[in-house]
């Protein structure tokens, strides 16, 4: 037995290491969402560990900062007299403070304001009000449903027509499918734009939403894998009692095939979801851009701004996160399928 | 032909008709004019103006264009293969029997789902040399210090600093590249399926002939791995060609001249300055050519891997 213990102690300790550095930056993003601006790096002398908590700066019910008052080496816990925005000091450079209710002027070198771990919701209502976000989201969700839409219904007909019915010539044409999987999209990048340019699709959604419904090879080519997984006999039972091509692709593929179906749907929203290029190049409107697209325009804008960079960020970031754990197992049943098979 | 091979015809045509006209349409028709644009000055706003090869001669007289390139090579040389060492150690690790497997593997996974556009974001801020993460990280453990003291113990100048990261023309692809390993997720994952494909025998043959871990994974494991390995490969080799988003949104106004792609073109990304040359310069003729040149270099390398995948890739029966 005590040779089987410590591999299990090492690779205990590896996997710990290796999650939270993988995890680090991720925590770091959310947490850093919910900070108030001035504690978002750690001050000279903090300890590394505190830059971990959501904290921002105390106050009391009015909104009135809590500060420690130092004077003569005794130490009190005060409130300012007034709100951060009205607070100005004297002429020698003094602030108003409370001490158990009695004012006191004091020096700033004599107040160090007190820190408090909670929510911060700051950060999201800045976003929310440099981003019009609710129009951003409509627009992504809008695009990607379509494109879910349009790669479902194309690539399941076209799958099947090379999967189920053996007609002269579609060997070749799956070779054309092989081929343009490999084909990368900046060398058709230049002549679509020149052609949706011409057709006068620039500065709409249709340059992103019309291909997908014409087919996607590496999607064609998943269906196809999987539909001829299915019993050829259910074709032919269904072909004597008389039923067409189309009613047997939609009442027996189908139904058979959701989990492939779901996985396309799947990776097709989450891929949309997050394309930059396409949007990037084709929107040209702030009222019609992707989340994604809109969110590295806010960067470019306010570089420095983390905290609202961050709540955006994870603005972004959560609905896939929810989208992966609701549907978990169709995700990595997806992801093997499309990386053993392929 | 007989009536149902005439009826298969139409109806096989018919289904696959959406492909066949997004076909042509959208790959075989962009496909030709992009190399006759590439033949041709053109700026969109005026019809192409053939040029014959002149933007090819222009490309290898272009000092940026063998930067990019280069500097893609790198990158892909480095990140790629890198990358698919942690996945399959990752995938390793996580393929025992041990308790919170599952929380490990979600914790693994999740990056490589985030949004390219929020983990960029993300990573300009973890990179940032002064108040990022990583530095934050190392300056807490006193990593420069440590360094600085071992420089002294040998007789050297304490001069070593904390990596600039995204601000140094040394550092800016490791760091980029340190970005990639974090979205590792997918690959890992697949290469978790072909470990449960690996059948038990095989370790039971290796534990009775005495192989300790390392030897079963040098031996069995590894193996039965390639073919996994040769899919990801191919796959990241074509990404990492087309490596565009990271490099557009976290280096942009980093060259002196407000281009993205600094410092000093060290994140100039093949992609990037096609993107450049093509949206920034509306030099499209010239962006087409080197599409062609991506398209033609992305060809080789597959098929170059895909050659040697004869010796080294072991298929299950073997």
């Amino acid at each position: 037995m005590v040779t089987r213990v410590w591999p299990r102690i090492v690779s205990h300790c590896l996997l710990l290491i290796f999650a939270t550095t993988f995890i680090a930056p991720f925590a770091w993003m959310v947490i850093s969402s919910v900070k108030h601006e001035s504690h978002m790096f750690p001050r000279p002398g903090e300890a590394m560990w505190r830059v971990w908590l959501p904290t921002s700066n105390k106050v009391d019910e009015q909104g009135r900062p809590v500060v420690t008052f130092t004077r003569d080496d005794k130490s009190v816990t005060a409130t300012k007299k007034f709100l951060p925005a009205e607070d100005k000091s004297n002429e020698q450079g003094q602030f108003t403070i409370l001490v158990n209710g009695e004012e006191v002027l004091a020096f700033p070198e004599e107040l160090e304001e007190q820190t408090a771990v909670g929510f911060h919701f700051e950060n999201y209502r800045k976003a929310f009000e440099q981003i019009d976000f609710v129009n951003n989201l409509k627009n992504t969700l809008f695009i990607c449903f379509s494109v879910v839409i349009g790669t479902v219904l194309s690539c399941s007909l076209v799958a099947y027509s090379f999967a189920r019915i053996p007609w002269r010539g579609r060997n070749t044409l799956f070779i054309f499918v092989l081929a343009t999987m490999m084909l990368p999209t900046q060398v058709t990048l230049i002549p679509l734009f020149s052609l949706y340019k011409e057709l006068g699709w620039t500065g709409t959604f249709k340059p992103l939403i019309v291909p997908a419904f014409f087919g996607t090879p590496f999607y064609i080519f998943l269906l196809r894998q999987f539909f001829m997984g299915i019993p050829q006999d259910l074709s032919a039972a269904a072909r004597i009692d008389g039923c067409s091509e189309f009613g047997i692709f939609m009442r027996i593929i189908i139904p058979l095939s959701r989990p492939a179906l779901a996985t396309t749907a799947l990776f097709m929203f989450l891929y949309q979801w997050s394309d930059f290029l396409n949007p990037l190049i084709y929107l040209q409107d702030d009222r019609q851009f992707t989340i994604a697209v809109a969110l590295q325009q806010f960067q470019n804008q306010h570089e420095m701004l983390w905290g609202p960079l961050m709540a955006m960020a994870t603005v972004v970031t959560v609905p896939i996160v929810v989208l992966f754990f609701l549907t978990q197992r169709t995700f990595i049943q997806g992801i093997t399928m499309t990386g053993l098979k392929g | 032909m007989t009536r149902g091979e005439r009826r298969n015809l139409r109806n096989g045509l018919l289904f696959a008709s959406p492909y066949l006209i997004g076909l042509f349409c959208f790959t075989l028709y962009p496909l030709c004019m992009s190399a006759y644009y590439s033949m041709c000055e053109y700026t969109v706003i005026s019809p192409p103006h053939w040029v014959g090869f002149a933007n090819y001669t222009d490309l290898f007289r272009d000092g940026r264009f063998w930067d990019a390139l280069g500097n893609t090579l790198v990158y892909t040389a480095v990140a790629v293969p890198v990358g698919l060492a942690i996945a399959v150690g990752l995938a390793v690790l996580l393929n025992q029997r041990l308790r919170g497997m599952s929380v490990y593997r979600t914790i693994f996974f999740l990056p490589s789902i985030v949004p390219i556009v929020a983990s960029a974001i993300l990573w300009l801020w973890v990179l940032n040399p002064e108040t990022g993460l990583i530095n934050g990280t190392l300056m807490a453990f006193h990593v420069d210090d440590f360094i600085n003291w071992v420089l002294v113990q040998f007789g050297r100048q304490p001069t070593f600093e904390l990596p600039g990261w995204l601000t140094s023309e040394t550092w800016s692809k490791p760091a980029l590249m340190l970005m990639s390993f974090w979205g590792i997720g997918g690959a890992m994952v697949i290469f978790l399926a072909g470990l449960t494909d690996v059948p038990d025998v095989l370790y039971e043959v290796a534990d009775l002939d005495g192989a300790g871990p390392f030897l079963k994974f040098r031996h069995v494991t590894l193996p039965m791995l390639t073919p996994t390995i040769l899919f990801n490969l191919v796959i990241g080799l074509i990404d990492s060609f087309q490596y565009f988003t990271q490099a557009y949104i976290m280096t942009s106004n980093t060259n002196s001249n407000g281009t993205p792609g600094g410092p000093m073109d060290s994140t100039l990304f093949y992609a990037l300055y096609m993107y450049m040359n093509s949206f920034l310069y509306l030099r499209m003729g010239y962006a087409s050519a080197m599409a062609w040149i991506m398209f033609i270099v992305i060809l080789g390398a597959t098929c170059a891997v895909l050659a040697s995948s004869k010796r080294w890739v072991h298929y299950h029966g073997d």
